[in-house]
């Protein structure tokens, strides 16, 4: 897929994020957009997945780490087919099956996730499940910085990297901020890159919202044998809504009817432009 | 009389495993750095592939545990029952539970029998924390018998499991030949008219010790094998308790939240009557043998024995 289009769906990811938070009054918009990027490359290029078969047993998989950044998810799975766009206004809401975290009974999701430092277990219980079968499915999970505080990720790490899991890729959005602060004030988990490579990784660093190092970092990682991958988005949290950027108030926090209008007028902006572009 | 068979569940445990591994073929076993005390190295002798060692990570291996159960394989977790409830509570909750996925939990060295190790590896709380989680089942076999057919039991049911296992040797009870299994069923073991013992693990040996203690002074207890806490037996309880109007019930456990909390949660709600919960009454253990740590918190026969009479 060209990168314009990539960059037109990850502008209707970030309308989903934008439209399910604001009618949720609640939920995770600012990590959403961080990573709405990569979400549009996992969904729409990267992984080998059938909408119309969410269980399809050679797959590819994604876990959600970070599952906080769930309306980044749904957004991505409702573009990508496997349920109504128009469902994302449900999000949070009593009786909907967009729950505030994923859960099993979402089609698309792979395995349950909210509680911090887990996902990444699981994937990587995944990427060993393959490795036993000789099957030859990836596993893909994506966390947050301020999640691998979580003592866990680092079992995790160091028993992908033992177990040489090459078919593991591990996410690590960067967007530098987390509830209580920056990240380096709070309870700094840098250097990132030097401690996945101390647990035996092959660690790749780029800009989130630059397709081409997207590309370029998963065929790195597809290519890299031997060793699990980490994938270091240098990202932008809120990325996209101009009074979200930067913000660690966006956080977990829901715009307001008037905030929403600006908003989205913000992602218009930008659809104009990609529509210039051709 | 014939010497009494002897033999610790967990030991049953790493036999079961090792004896249904060709049947099950998705079956994997993971473990925390304790294959030995465990016992599922008599697994890994035999089958070293299918045998994952996470290293001291309980927290992880529960993770792994539940993403191998995604990809079709069936895996049974081993570690120590205090590291496997108690440090992992919350990833069994969160990453096995919730998504109700198809991952077995061997739980070894649990209650006070654990012995010299002492009060941090004595784990009086599982049978509480793993029956808190919805759609998970509990349970706590009485001997090598059972402990071999629960293992069976769990491979065969679909969805996540906890078998809770004891360190010390323990009498075989159930060496009979119409001998059944099935989760959520309990078995009188004793039929009495007096006073209902409800018992669970090795305190199944205890409360039958004790019926006979109790048979020469002219009262003729009930004893019922409750190896599946939850999903619990009710009827056998319920109708048991209309029949005695007096419980008492036995568990190497806290009886905060474990089998007595189980059996009182039942009868309250159906068939209220007096119930008395033998088991570790609010307090932490201790080191010391387990022979002598389990009759100095009152939970063998004698124990049992006085424990019912005081109570009737």
């Amino acid at each position: 897929m060209d990168n314009l289009q990539l960059k037109k769906y990850a502008n209707e990811v970030r309308k989903g994020i934008v439209t399910s938070t604001h009618s949720a009054k609640a939920g995770h918009p600012g990590g959403s957009l961080s990573a709405a990027d990569v979400f549009t490359f996992l969904y729409f290029e990267e992984m080998n997945i059938d909408p119309k078969d969410p269980a399809k047993e050679d797959r590819d998989r994604f876990v959600l780490s970070k599952g906080h950044t769930a309306p980044g998810l749904y957004a991505a799975l409702a573009n990508r087919g496997y349920f109504p766009v128009e469902d994302l206004k449900t999000l949070r809401k009593l009786g909907s099956y967009l729950q505030g975290h994923p859960n099993m009974h979402i089609p698309g999701v792979d395995m349950a996730s909210g509680s911090l430092g887990q996902g990444i277990s699981a994937a990587a219980g995944m990427a060993l499940g393959a490795k036993l079968d000789n099957k030859d499915f990836r596993v893909y999970t994506l966390l947050g910085d301020g999640e691998i505080e979580e003592g866990q990720v680092w079992e995790a790490a160091m028993f992908a990297g033992f177990r040489k899991l090459d078919n593991l890729c591990v996410i690590v959005d960067n967007n530098g901020l987390q509830i209580d602060g920056p990240i380096d004030k709070v309870c700094s988990p840098y250097p990132i890159a030097d401690k996945f490579k101390a647990f035996n990784f092959n660690v790749v660093e780029i800009d989130a919202h630059d397709f081409d190092q997207i590309r370029s970092a998963f065929r790195n990682a597809r290519e890299t044998k031997g060793m699990p991958t980490c994938i270091i988005l240098h990202s932008i949290k809120g990325k996209g809504v101009s009074f979200m950027e930067n913000s660690v108030d966006w956080h977990g926090k829901a715009p307001n009817d008037e905030e929403y209008a600006v908003a989205m007028a913000d992602l218009a902006k930008i659809d104009e432009e990609l529509a210039k572009e051709g | 009389m014939a010497d009494v068979k002897k033999i610790a569940t967990r030991e049953s445990y790493g036999n079961a495993l090792k004896d249904l591994a060709e049947e099950f073929p998705q079956l994997v076993v993971l473990d925390a750095d304790l294959a030995a005390a465990t016992k599922t190295g008599i697994f890994r002798k035999a089958y070293p592939d299918r045998h994952i060692d996470c290293g001291i990570a309980e927290s992880n291996m529960m993770g792994v545990a539940a993403g191998l159960s995604l990809t079709g394989k069936i895996p049974f977790v081993s570690s120590f029952a205090m590291f496997a409830a108690g440090r992992a509570f919350e990833q069994v909750r969160n990453s096995i539970g919730y998504p109700h996925l198809n991952v077995k939990i061997g739980a070894t060295h649990a209650g006070i029998s654990v012995g010299e190790d002492g009060a941090s590896h004595q784990c009086n709380e599982d049978i509480a924390l793993m029956r808190t989680i919805p759609g998970m089942v509990v349970m706590c076999p009485a001997d090598d018998i059972e402990a071999k057919a629960a293992v069976r039991a769990a491979l065969e049911y679909e969805g996540p499991v906890y078998i809770r296992f004891g360190r010390a040797a323990c009498t075989v009870i159930n060496d009979k030949p119409d001998y059944k299994f099935e989760i959520g069923k309990g078995s009188i073991v004793r039929e009495g008219k007096d006073v209902t013992i409800v018992a669970t693990g090795i305190m199944v040996d205890s409360a039958i010790g004790a019926a006979e203690m109790l048979a020469a002074d002219g009262i003729d207890a009930e004893v019922i094998n409750i190896c599946t806490i939850k999903p619990i037996d009710r009827d056998i309880i319920i109708n048991s308790a209309r029949k005695t109007g007096k419980v008492v019930t036995c568990e190497e456990h806290s009886v905060i939240g474990g089998l007595g909390s189980a059996v009182c949660e039942v009868l309250s709600e159906e068939c209220p009557v007096k119930v008395k919960r033998v088991g570790m009454q609010d307090v932490f253990g201790e080191s010391g043998s387990a022979a002598d740590l389990i009759h100095k918190y009152g939970l063998d026969a004698e124990g049992v024995y006085k424990s019912v009479k005081e109570f009737i």
